[in-house]
């Protein structure tokens, strides 16, 4: 196991260091002037060019621009946004509403989506399965802001069963349920159809077979046998989905108004801010690369097959 | 296509002297399994394809977009640019099935017109993702050693960026940049290569792996080494052996992949980055009705509805294509 750790490990640094560098290479070294529409409609004046290629160290070769960028990134600084504050310090501020909005959104995608797979799974073919498959298909194709919208419109301002938006520095709880049923309602038909099929393999495998010829309850041979071996691939699931979760926050807390991350590059975008949404956006591939090594490690422990070979 | 090697009757159990009946030795089994009478795997899941109705609406579906994108007017009566101020934020009615939007457009006439950008980022992005991801798939299987690792340690970078975020930082870069190595990339079609280019950019390692784990599989089998002892050569042994193996997954991911690439590109017209008015696209649309949301929803929901059939249609064609080429299915 500690083998396998320090591997994992050691595979993930030049990913990091490289999937930045792309990001940075996409940023800076494009042909074009990276000070473009930073002073409003007219083009910048000579002394901010200069100011700012220093700055950025523009004037250096590539590999070295990104050694100082790498050093700025891993000493917390993100670069400056338009009214000249520093990126990590509004991203810090906004974290924790985005934290509890992806958690509140896996605990949502994770207990519905793991429910309707087993009940699925467990009569394949049945009333049930047919409903999950369909229902999960038609999520599926739904994009996220169109869910989005469609769920503020209906259940916000025409029902009023939800808030509509959930602005303001720390929103409710309450608040954010609409927003994080939104952001976890692709996932959600993912992880479902992903436990059906697990949940239908697994019923046919011989241990599960003993374990009925044993005596043992139904409640314990899906409960035990089959559920857990059908959870590892899901939470595998969860966890590089991670990924998306964080592209959907972007548009789901746009949507809603809601002042997290998301929200944050969602109005970036919105006031050609191109240093803020980089930024933020490094920040989010960052967390996104750290969740998938903490998966990854996770996963060795949950199944020792993977870190024995 | 694949049928091509494959849907000759085959022997099973054969001494598999022929390439192609060695092919087909393991998906014969399966066939005749079922009903006795011999069929290759590739006749057996287009039998059932033939007999799946989600495969039929959705390629029905397909085809109605196709039309929309290459030939729009043959589905509207009124023209692209007409629009009549007096009659702005019109419900549906007889004229305007779709109603009109802010600036009195028939939404019908622009929603049919907003085909064409979606299906074409889809389509391009979908064939350049299977293109440049097959055939480094192959070249890693395939060469193995050195060119492998260097293909597949490459791939994990890529594949390391959600492609959102990265669709975000790349067209949020490229959004004052009026030419990328000499291609125009404003405008209409400038903006859709953008599109493109990024999805292939950060979407081929999906479709490396696929392939790359084909290729190793398919490797080892005896036919292929008794394909190589006969002086076969690699391109031979490729298009023979290893694609016809190797396509039907592929084509399977990369048919639900297109619907993905629609969805995305939309997302990012949405946010302002990607097609931006006048052009006309489902995106760009769907964030004109955001302002008159509340009091007409219909100018949002018309587009919202054709883009999700749309996505809806290649994911339902990928299952329903997936379900007929995967006997454990069944």
């Amino acid at each position: 196991m500690g083998k396998y750790i320090v591997r994992r490990l050691l595979q993930m640094i030049p990913v990091v260091i490289l999937s930045t560098f792309l990001i940075y290479a996409m940023v800076f070294a494009m042909p074009g002037d990276p000070t473009a529409g930073k002073c409003g409609e007219r083009p910048c004046p000579a002394a901010y060019i200069e100011k700012f290629n220093a700055k950025y160290h523009l004037d250096e070769p590539l590999p070295v621009q990104y050694g100082y960028y790498a050093k700025n990134v891993v000493q917390g600084d993100l670069g400056e946004n338009q009214y000249g504050r520093p990126v990590a310090e509004e991203l810090s501020e906004r974290f924790t509403v985005t934290a509890k909005l992806a958690v509140m959104a896996l605990i949502f995608e994770g207990v519905i989506g793991i429910l309707a797979g087993v009940l699925a799974g467990l009569r394949k073919g049945g009333f049930i399965d047919n409903l999950v498959l369909i229902s999960t298909l038609f999520v599926i194709s739904v994009p996220i802001f169109v869910t989005g919208f469609a769920a503020q419109y209906f259940l916000g301002l025409k029902w009023e069963i939800f808030p509509a938006l959930a602005t303001g520095k720390d929103p409710s709880l309450f608040s954010l349920v609409l927003p994080a049923m939104v952001l976890g309602s692709t996932s959600l038909a993912y992880i479902a159809r992903l436990m059906r099929s697990n949940i239908a393999e697994n019923i046919k495998s011989d241990y599960v077979r003993t374990a009925k010829a044993k005596g043992l309850t139904p409640r314990r041979v899906v409960g035990v046998h089959t559920l857990r071996n059908s959870l590892i691939p899901v939470v595998t699931f969860m966890g590089y989905d991670f990924g998306a979760l964080l592209g959907g926050a972007i548009v789901t807390e746009g949507i809603f108004g809601i002042n997290g991350v998301g929200g944050y590059i969602f109005k970036g975008i919105q006031n050609r801010d191109g240093i803020a949404v980089v930024g933020a956006v490094t920040a989010l591939v960052i967390v996104y690369l750290l969740m998938n090594l903490l998966v990854d490690l996770l996963y060795g422990a949950l199944d020792p097959r993977i870190s024995n070979d | 296509m694949t049928d091509k090697t494959t849907a000759q009757g085959a022997t099973p159990g054969g001494p598999g002297n022929d390439e192609a009946d060695a092919t087909t030795t393991r998906a014969a089994v399966v066939a005749e399994a079922a009903d006795g009478t011999s069929r290759s795997l590739t006749a057996d899941a287009f039998r059932s394809l033939r007999r799946n109705p989600f495969f039929w609406i959705s390629s029905a579906l397909i085809v109605i977009f196709m039309l929309m994108a290459v030939w729009p007017s043959l589905f509207t009566t009124y023209d692209l640019g007409f629009n009549d101020l007096s009659r702005s934020r019109e419900t549906p009615s007889g004229a305007h099935w779709f109603g009109t939007d802010t600036q009195g457009a028939d939404i019908y006439t622009r929603t049919v017109y907003g085909a064409r950008a979606s299906i074409l980022v889809g389509v391009l992005a979908t064939t350049g993702v299977l293109l440049l991801g097959s055939l480094l798939g192959l070249i890693a299987g395939y060469v193995g050693g050195w060119v492998d690792t260097l293909i597949s340690r490459l791939g994990d970078i890529f594949f390391a960026i959600p492609l959102l975020l990265v669709g975000i930082i790349f067209l949020s870069s490229l959004q004052d940049t009026p030419t990328l190595l000499g291609i125009p990339i404003q405008g209409y079609f400038g903006v859709i290569f953008q599109v493109v280019l990024v999805f292939v950019l950060f979407g081929w390692p999906s479709l490396m792996r696929l392939m790359r784990s084909s290729v190793i599989q398919v490797k080892p089998n005896d036919y292929v080494q008794a394909a190589r002892a006969l002086g076969a050569t690699p391109m031979r042994i490729i298009r023979r052996h290893v694609l016809p193996n190797a396509m039907a997954p592929a084509i399977v991911v990369a048919t639900i992949n297109l619907g993905a690439y629609i969805a995305a590109e939309a997302t990012l017209s949405f946010l302002g980055i990607g097609l931006r008015p006048p052009t006309v696209s489902w995106g760009v649309m769907i964030n004109d009705g955001l302002t008159p949301l509340r009091a007409s929803p219909h100018i949002l929901f018309f587009p919202a509805l054709f883009l999700s059939i749309a996505v809806l249609a290649f994911i339902m064609l990928g299952d329903a294509v997936r379900d007929a080429f995967d006997p454990k299915s069944r």
